[in-house]
């Protein structure tokens, strides 16, 4: 069927692959380069010598700490979601009346508050509740926002469920409880991990809730981090970029282990 | 049903097997209780707050003081307020446009299964490994003036390509795209492995060429894709804070100070939490009728009546 080649398709993608190359190139290229050459050079020249020294500056200003509590963030936060949101998901699916369609609905729309918009009242409760500047403060509303969605993945997930399943634990006599564990959870092993990769993305690029909710430097996570950076070492870009390139390998780590759990949770995201 | 014929009690038998287990095992609403009271906490509450406090003037000091509809006069008055308006709005048309052609084409060129395209796509994917606070930092020195891609390829991205209004917005766009397109063309390429093949055959057979089939199968396929990825790119578009305040802090002077960012400024910045809760009320306002609007036409909310047949 597909035997003719699309040379212009063909194209186009490479056209693309010099926009996302180039980038990264001069990204990694900066980030290994001393800074006198990169001054000389800028970021594309051909590297002559490499140095690990950007990485040991960025090193020594306590950056791991903000890769640790940015890893303690996102495991936080999808634990977080998940306990919420598989019962609720659960419920809206196979639950009958007004009262869960109006949870369904709640949750739609959702979707599309912005959290800049109630960032103000937030910080306010955040106060209120005694967890100002702790990491609690960011995963409690990176949770919540990030609700919404993997409420509509699961519950997407859970309707393709058939009802003869639900039929025969009923007819063993199953609790919800025991149908959810040992149904649904299984059959929506898919939805769940989309739901964990798409939970944890949003807390490793959250920037909003760190800035507003901590202050100190021992509770900063990696975006923050980042940006304090630019004004630390506005004159040494190699190690910001280093810095830049750091702060990637989390994530980098989990997408060589699990490059076809992370790739398949996105594009399971979009919908038939 | 067969059993009407049959004696009674093996009808009755089959009836209230039938019957009865079903409304047994139903989950109530009670399932739904933790995770709504979190959710009314974090966000509904906030929602909420946000409205009474655009009523009121506060410094975050002392508690807050009603004052009637004096932020909203001031809000409707305020020439920067439309200047944000504006910008949110074409920063949020310019990464439609740019984003949801490349996305598609993207997407649907790796939904093929040649070995190279595993490959590209591969490194296609690399740019969600950065978030976008590090995306931002590296392409602003990528984009400075004196050391960056200007100093080298002055042909292609001007002297300065941030220094104007149209420049910024630009070089926002650009780096949402970069940034983005590989989460859009996946959700695409998903799509597109889920289309059936027949339909392809059928049309190769009535003598359809390659565009043909893209625009009469792919397209119309991918409708629902489209919609869920416009919602990302709305939602996206209008929360787009971070990288405003890390690739042209708001600038050329307030030139592409989109409204969340003006928000930012005016809250935690000048402490006037009362005006900047007027600003994130009418965000949140925006956000809800495109989230309606989008919702609607996605058919994402008809999914509840599709219940009702379970």
């Amino acid at each position: 069927m597909r035997t003719r080649p699309n040379y212009l398709a063909g194209a186009a993608a490479l056209v693309w692959l010099v926009i996302i190359g180039v980038p990264l190139y001069a990204l990694v290229n900066t980030a290994v380069q001393p800074q006198t050459k990169y001054t000389d050079k800028g970021p594309v020249s051909i590297p002559d010598t490499v140095t690990l020294d950007n990485f040991r500056t960025v090193v020594d200003s306590g950056f791991l700490q903000y890769i640790w509590n940015t890893v303690v963030v996102a495991v936080a936060t999808v634990a977080i979601v998940l306990a919420l949101a598989v019962p609720i998901s659960y419920a809206v699916v196979r639950g009958r009346g007004w009262l869960t369609k109006g949870v369904f609905r709640l949750f739609l729309l959702g979707l599309a508050i912005p959290s800049q918009a109630v960032i103000i009242p937030l910080f306010l409760i955040i106060n209120n509740l005694g967890l100002y500047d702790t990491l609690w403060g960011i995963i409690l509303p990176t949770a919540a926002f990030a609700l919404p969605v993997s409420v509509l993945v699961l519950s997407g997930g859970m309707r393709d469920i058939s009802n003869e399943l639900y039929e025969a634990m009923a007819l063993d006599g199953a609790s919800p409880a025991r149908t959810l564990l040992t149904l649904v959870v299984p059959m929506s092993k898919s939805a769940i991990a989309t739901t964990c990769v798409f939970t944890a993305l949003q807390a490793w690029n959250g920037f909003l809730f760190p800035l507003i909710m901590t202050q100190s430097n021992d509770k900063k996570l990696v975006t923050l981090g980042l940006y304090n950076f630019v004004s630390q070492y506005a004159a040494n870009v190699p190690a910001l970029l280093a810095a830049v390139l750091m702060s990637a390998v989390p994530i980098l780590v989990v997408y060589l282990f699990a490059r076809r759990a992370l790739v398949a949770g996105l594009m399971g995201a979009g919908g038939k | 049903m067969v059993s009407a014929t049959t004696s009674r009690p093996l009808r009755k038998q089959r009836v209230r097997d039938r019957a009865a287990p079903p409304t047994l095992e139903r989950p109530g609403v009670a399932w739904a209780v933790p995770g709504l009271l979190f959710f009314l906490v974090f966000a509904v509450a906030p929602m909420v707050g946000v409205l009474y406090l655009s009523f009121t003037h506060w410094d975050g000091l002392n508690p807050p003081q009603f004052t009637g509809t004096a932020n909203w006069s001031r809000f409707f008055g305020d020439s920067q307020v439309w200047q944000s308006t504006t910008v949110t709005g074409l920063l949020l048309i310019g990464n439609i446009v740019v984003q949801a052609p490349v996305s598609i084409l993207l997407g649907v060129w790796a939904a093929g299964h040649q070995r190279n395209r595993a490959i590209l796509s591969a490194v296609f994917f690399l740019p969600l490994l950065l978030s976008t606070a590090a995306t931002a930092i590296m392409w602003r020195q990528l984009l400075d003036p004196n050391f960056g891609l200007p100093a080298k390829f002055e042909w292609l991205f001007g002297s300065n390509p941030m220094g104007t209004q149209q420049g910024a917005i630009a070089c926002l766009v650009l780096v949402t795209t970069w940034q983005f397109v590989p989460f859009h063309s996946l959700l695409y390429q998903g799509a597109a492995r889920s289309i059936p093949h027949t339909l392809y055959q059928a049309a190769s057979i009535d003598g359809a060429g390659r565009v043909r089939q893209f625009v009469h199968i792919t397209l119309p396929q991918l409708r629902n894709t489209m919609i869920t990825s416009t919602i990302f790119m709305v939602v996206g578009g209008l929360t787009a804070f971070d990288i405003v305040l890390l690739l042209t802090n708001g600038g050329p002077g307030t030139d592409t100070a989109i409204l969340p960012f003006s928000m930012y400024q005016t809250a935690f910045r000048t402490y006037d939490y009362g005006y900047a809760s007027a600003i994130a009320s009418f965000l949140l306002v925006l956000a809800t009728a495109a989230s309606v609007i989008l919702t609607k036409l996605s058919g994402y909310d008809k999914m509840t009546s599709t219940m009702e047949g379970l």
